[in-house]
């Protein structure tokens, strides 16, 4: 099938069109930052940069970074480059770890919005034919309302059913006839064994495409997806300060996700030096919004850690890759000194054979780290005999060991025992108390 | 000829072996024989029941982890050194045992143990040359 795309000029644009586009709306932008944006103002004159100093992306370097706690000091609206009468939509985002912060969108914010969410959906094959089941939730957070508005804008139908219920969801997904399944990979899977014990056939279903983002997943975790529901699984890369779903999208080669480069330039940093990496080098992504009114933050860091490729891609756009990141570095848990993302362990245990139901609990017991995770069992590593199972989990440790570079202790516990998440799910119980810390 | 045992994960949690024997009574099934073997994380539970298939069907719907496994179950003389002989028998012949269990009959003439080996069949036939007969599955609900 002939590869289609939504905005075929932009997305397949040479690097030096788009290179060219990027210095344009970075100067306009930091000139509106400037004058309507205190904070940036302050940070600017402070550090001695004047807004004709910035003349192109080589520029960028120059420029302070805005963080999450930004966001936060400056609550609600302290951010806004446009006066709230221009302001049709606020977002919020809960945060697990600290105060919410909230992010507003002009109408011509929510217009691009909807076009990149509609690259996305041309990037996975829907057209006006396809009917979109938006299973993320719609509310503040921007999951359902992002997706949805990239399916008005293709003319497909939007299924705005929202995250939960998961009967429901199956219901509708056989007798509404859903082709495209928008969540998060961790409830695709939920509803991916659902449909397993309800003993429904994949087959039955027209479901085709998914696109599962908003919470770190693995390649294996992928192809389980894919082999239970038998549709092709697309990651989808966005954060709300950014502008929710749809910043990178995923296309039919599968190997990573394209940046929006026309309305966000990305970089790769070292976290602790803030040096800009080269492409190739895993570093934290950091985005500068050079299309957005209300909210066009600079150098935002997102904590994420990703790999950044400028590679030809199979399927004609040229957009800078960027890999699935490999976890935010606020998932990353530090044990016995050793840095574990929550999405290593889940590639163990996909590799293993196990279920990615999981979850870990790390302790600290006589001022040494513990982990324990707490494993699914299923019928394939189950035995009638003590010793078999047994087998089994030493083997999982091994390969845990050899991979992570700290030992785990696997507890097996029922099927269906850990808790299930309809939205982004929570792997991790950190019961460690520091004394004096 | 072996008869077909049934396997099921039992997590060491509070509740969890009330879950699965209450799935078996709300169905009807009956228990022949049973044993535990248990871990300090977790059990499984061997059971010879009267309808193998529903048992498994039923179970798997709860949600449980359910294996099944062909067994030798060896039928016994009621006295003592019965099970002296079979199990010499087994060992003298290097055969492997994973576990075994012993169960009564409605009769007092019988009782029987349930042998976990590598070949059915050769322990079979080994104990039926020393005069012990093994059951079949059609057997199990006569017992």
């Amino acid at each position: 099938m002939a590869e289609r795309y939504w905005q075929k000029e932009i997305e397949t644009a040479s690097r030096e069109e788009i290179r060219a586009i990027q210095d344009e709306r970075l100067v306009k932008t930091v000139k509106h930052v400037y004058d309507n944006v205190e904070m940036y103002r302050k940070r600017m004159d402070e550090a001695g940069i004047r807004p004709e100093d910035i003349k192109s992306v080589d520029d960028l370097k120059k420029l302070p970074f805005t963080t999450k706690q930004d966001l936060r000091d400056y609550y609600p609206y302290g951010l806004f480059a446009v006066p709230t009468k221009d302001v049709v939509r606020l977002h919020a985002s809960s945060g697990t770890t600290g105060k919410q912060i909230v992010v507003g969108y002009t109408q011509n914010d929510l217009d691009v919005w909807a076009d990149i969410a509609a690259r996305q959906l041309y990037a996975v094959g829907a057209d006006e034919n396809d009917f979109i089941h938006v299973a993320y939730g719609y509310g503040l957070f921007t999951g359902g309302f992002g997706l949805h508005g990239g399916a008005g804008r293709i003319g497909a139908t939007a299924i705005p059913v929202s995250s939960g219920n998961t009967d429901r969801q199956i219901t509708i997904l056989q007798d509404f006839g859903s082709t495209v399944l928008c969540c998060t990979p961790s409830y695709a899977m939920y509803i991916a064994e659902q449909i397993k014990a309800k003993g429904i056939d994949p087959k039955t279903l027209s479901l085709k495409a998914g696109i599962f983002g908003a919470e770190p997943w693995t390649e294996e975790m992928r192809h389980q997806i894919e082999e239970m529901l038998d549709i092709k699984a697309y990651d989808v890369y966005g954060l709300t300060e950014i502008m929710g779903p749809c910043v990178s999208y995923e296309c039919s080669a599968q190997t990573g996700m394209h940046v929006n480069e026309d309305h966000f330039i990305v970089e790769a940093i070292d976290p602790e030096t803030e040096e800009v990496l080269p492409y190739g080098v895993p570093g934290e992504l950091v985005f500068t919004c050079i299309s957005k009114e209300c909210c066009p933050f600079i150098r935002y860091r997102t904590r994420d850690i990703g790999v950044l490729t400028v590679d030809k891609c199979s399927c004609g756009r040229t957009f800078v890759k960027m890999t699935k990141p490999k976890g935010r570095t606020d998932d990353m848990l530090i044990i016995r000194g050793v840095n574990v993302f929550p999405s290593q362990i889940e590639t163990v245990l996909l590799r293993m054979g196990y279920s990615p139901n999981y979850k870990i609990y790390v302790d600290r017991v006589n001022n040494t780290d513990t982990l324990l995770i707490h494993v699914e069992m299923n019928e394939d590593m189950f035995s009638d005999t003590v010793a078999k199972i047994k087998e089994h989990e030493k083997a999982l440790e091994a390969e845990l060991r050899s991979l992570l570079g700290i030992g785990a202790d696997v507890k097996l516990v029922s099927p269906g025992s850990i808790e299930r998440s309809m939205g982004k799910a929570k792997r991790v119980e950190d019961k460690r108390k520091l004394i004096g810390g | 000829m072996s008869i077909r045992q049934i396997s099921v994960f039992v997590e060491n949690k509070q509740g969890s072996l009330v879950k699965i024997t209450d799935v078996l009574a709300k169905e009807n099934i009956d228990l022949r024989a049973m044993s535990i073997a248990d871990t300090p994380d977790f059990g499984i539970l061997r059971l010879i029941v009267s309808d193998t298939d529903r048992a498994m069907e039923v179970l798997r719907k709860e949600n449980c982890i359910v294996t099944e496994t062909a067994v030798v179950g060896a039928r016994l003389r009621n006295e003592p050194g019965a099970l002296a002989t079979a199990v010499r028998v087994i060992s003298e012949n290097g055969i492997n045992m994973e576990y075994m269990y012993a169960f009564n009959g409605a009769t007092p003439h019988h009782a029987y143990v349930v042998l976990r080996v590598d070949d059915n069949e050769k322990v079979e036939n080994l104990l039926l040359e020393n005069g012990i007969k093994s059951i079949t599955e059609a057997q199990v609900s006569e017992i």
